[in-house]
């Protein structure tokens, strides 16, 4: 791996860039399922993600911390290519992110290519985003019926199986409207669920609740941890990173500034503006 | 707490319903869970209502005995065979052109919002040229294409290939031509109104719908117009109705509407005003019958969103039939 390894998305192929065996063949041992490199990102003259670089082995959960403006909704939404990266590259399970390899060389993908790498990245909003014209449990089985051609009855009986292992099982038939912010946000868990993700990206997804929502959330957030589920979260909550985070990278202005385990940064940060943080938050 | 008559302070009263003695008004009820109160009158909608029933009626009277107006004109063609046949295809153009400009707004909605410039371009072109120039101009237009293009003819262009080459006035005889033009001209209008009812979803909407995998064009039907019909619905109905008054412009091209046959019979018993009075009896049936649809769609696409559901005509009807007491009254003004 150099550093003249990226990708350039407008302009098409950079010959120097990764083939298609390099980028299986980086790592030893088992590959990341998330592996971002060198990520960056600039909204007009002004860079907000400044060369993102982590890992994230299946099965881990990764807590990102950091300041309001740190650029961590920003990374989040560039590893489902909800946002085009500028530089670097970013790979889930072994596949480039907005990219495929053919004959060698690297094309940019067609928006139906992204529509199928995207569904098997799940992504829980801070402000739940369910759809307001659909009952939860519609909710939960368009995605699965609409873009994977799952048969309707086998789409509603796992509907009916993830409403009940978020906690919702007798709320299936209800629109969001009539539901409290930590039920749309467990039905959103269970959206999120529905297309089988390798990977579940979280941006703040308790922030938006009232105090007293936000322990069912993290306890249906803590028990697909223990399943084994790959997740990135974005929180504020540190007693959840501490509790179910494998590795937490504390980001500002657009750059790691520290990583590691939950007790080596929440209890011993070694950077001074990681302290600050932490000092703000707790 | 309202302020409320005084009354004698009760045994059971609660400490919290003593009079004040900063406040005399705010007095203590003899049950404290119900207030007993003088519902509020409204002398001056009396007042006004009288008032307006007294013009009304003027008006009627004057129209009624009026000698230049002959009643018995009015009954004899109101369901005359001509005429319901006008209000039928009045109905048929208005219809079709609805439904079918809708379909071409809907395109010209997402083209406009598409960042392919090509797209942006052309319908932007399109809803500026179409809202730019009169309709009554561009219904002329269309009837008299055949002056512009003698024939109409399929083929590669600068080329002598054609695959077919028709005479204009055969393939768009006048009916066609006014539906063309009321449909050319709707699909404008309503691509804006479409455009605007697909900006009030919410950007979160598009991220969550990706998110899970949904092409643009399935993101599109499922989750953003489904969402924007409620903004959307309300303007169509207005211009449904609008449309329905526009077909009386294709009179000038000579399509046999409600209108043009009321101008020809009135052209040969010289019955203007009796005819108009008919005219506007249809156009005014049809525009409250066009207006249930309404009712029936913002129901079906407020789903979600139970608190704001507008009345069905039905529940309205039986409504003012049997009025509900109204509920969530705080203040029980007939309470024993
Ligand atoms: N679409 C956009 N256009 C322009 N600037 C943007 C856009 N999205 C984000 N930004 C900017 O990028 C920076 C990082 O935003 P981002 O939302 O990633 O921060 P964050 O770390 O998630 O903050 P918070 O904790 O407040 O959610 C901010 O300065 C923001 O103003
Ligand atoms: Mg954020």
């Amino acid at each position: 791996m150099t550093d003249t390894t990226r990708v350039t998305p407008s302009a098409g192929v950079d010959q120097t860039g990764p083939t298609a065996s390099a980028l299986n063949a980086e790592s030893v041992g088992a590959p990341p399922l998330l592996s971002a490199h060198k990520v960056r990102k600039s909204f007009g003259a002004a860079p907000v993600l400044k060369g993102i670089s982590l890992d994230v082995a299946a099965g881990q959960v990764m807590c990102l911390l950091g300041p309001s403006g740190s650029g961590k909704s920003t990374f989040l939404r560039c590893i489902n290519h909800l946002e085009r990266i500028d530089g670097g590259r970013i790979s889930v399970d072994g596949e480039l992110i907005g990219y495929a390899a053919r004959h060698g060389r690297i094309f940019e993908m067609n928006r139906r290519e992204v529509a199928k790498q995207r569904g098997g990245i799940g992504m829980v909003f801070q402000r739940f985003n369910l759809f307001p014209h659909m009952t939860a449990l519609e909710n939960i089985t368009v995605a699965p019926i609409g873009v994977r051609g799952l048969a309707k009855p086998a789409a509603l009986a796992r509907g009916r199986e993830l409403l009940d292992r978020v906690g919702l099982a007798d709320l299936a038939q209800s629109y969001p409207a009539q539901l409290s912010g930590g039920q749309q946000q467990r039905v959103a868990i269970a959206r999120a669920l529905a297309m089988d993700p390798k990977l579940l990206l979280f941006d703040e997804p308790t922030s938006a609740l009232d105090p007293e929502l936000v322990g069912d959330v993290l306890d249906v957030m803590r028990a697909l941890a223990a399943d084994g589920m790959t997740m990135v979260v974005v929180t504020h909550e540190i007693g959840f990173a501490r509790g179910a985070a494998d590795e937490v990278v504390f980001m500002d202005g657009g750059i790691v500034v520290e990583s590691g385990s939950p007790a080596s940064v929440l209890d011993h940060p070694q950077n001074p503006r990681t302290k600050a943080f932490l000092d703000s938050v707790m | 707490m309202p302020n409320l008559p005084p009354t004698r302070p009760g045994p059971e009263a609660a400490p919290r319903n003593d009079p004040d003695p900063r406040n005399p008004r705010v007095a203590v009820l003899p049950n404290p869970d119900d207030i007993d109160a003088v519902p509020l009158r409204h002398p001056w909608r009396w007042v006004v209502a009288v008032l307006l029933l007294l013009v009304f009626a003027g008006v009627a009277v004057s129209l009624w005995q009026n000698d230049n107006v002959n009643h018995p004109t009015i009954s004899e063609f109101i369901f005359d065979r001509r005429i319901l046949d006008g209000v039928v295809l009045t109905l048929v153009l208005t219809i079709v052109s609805m439904a079918v400009s809708t379909v071409l707004a809907v395109l010209l909605a997402v083209m406009r919002l598409s960042n392919n410039p090509v797209m942006n371009a052309l319908s932007w072109l399109y809803i500026w040229a179409f809202r730019g120039t009169p309709l009554l101009i561009q219904i002329v237009f269309w009837g008299y294409l055949g002056l512009l293009y003698a024939r109409i003819t399929l083929g590669i262009p600068f080329t002598d290939f054609s695959l077919f080459s028709v005479d204009t006035n055969t393939l768009i005889p006048a009916f066609v031509a006014g539906l063309l033009a009321l449909t050319l001209n709707q699909a404008a209008y309503s691509a804006e109104i479409v455009r605007a009812g697909m900006l009030s979803v919410d950007e979160g909407q598009y991220e969550a719908a990706y998110s899970v995998g949904m092409s643009p064009t399935f993101t599109l039907f499922k989750v953003v117009l489904p969402q924007a019909m409620r903004v959307i619905i309300p303007p169509m109905g207005n211009e449904t109705i609008s449309m329905l008054k526009n077909t009386s412009l294709l009179s000038v091209i000579a399509v046999l509407e409600v209108y043009t046959v009321a101008t020809q019979i009135s052209s040969q018993n010289l019955r203007q005003v009796e005819l108009l009075v008919v005219v506007s009896c249809w156009y005014l049936l049809l525009t409250s019958v066009l207006s249930i649809p309404q009712y029936y769609l913002e129901r079906h696409y407020g789903r979600g969103n139970a608190r704001t559901l507008p009345p069905t005509p039905l529940s309205r009807v039986r409504a003012i039939l049997r009025p509900a007491p109204r509920p969530a009254d705080p203040i029980r003004a007939d309470a024993s």
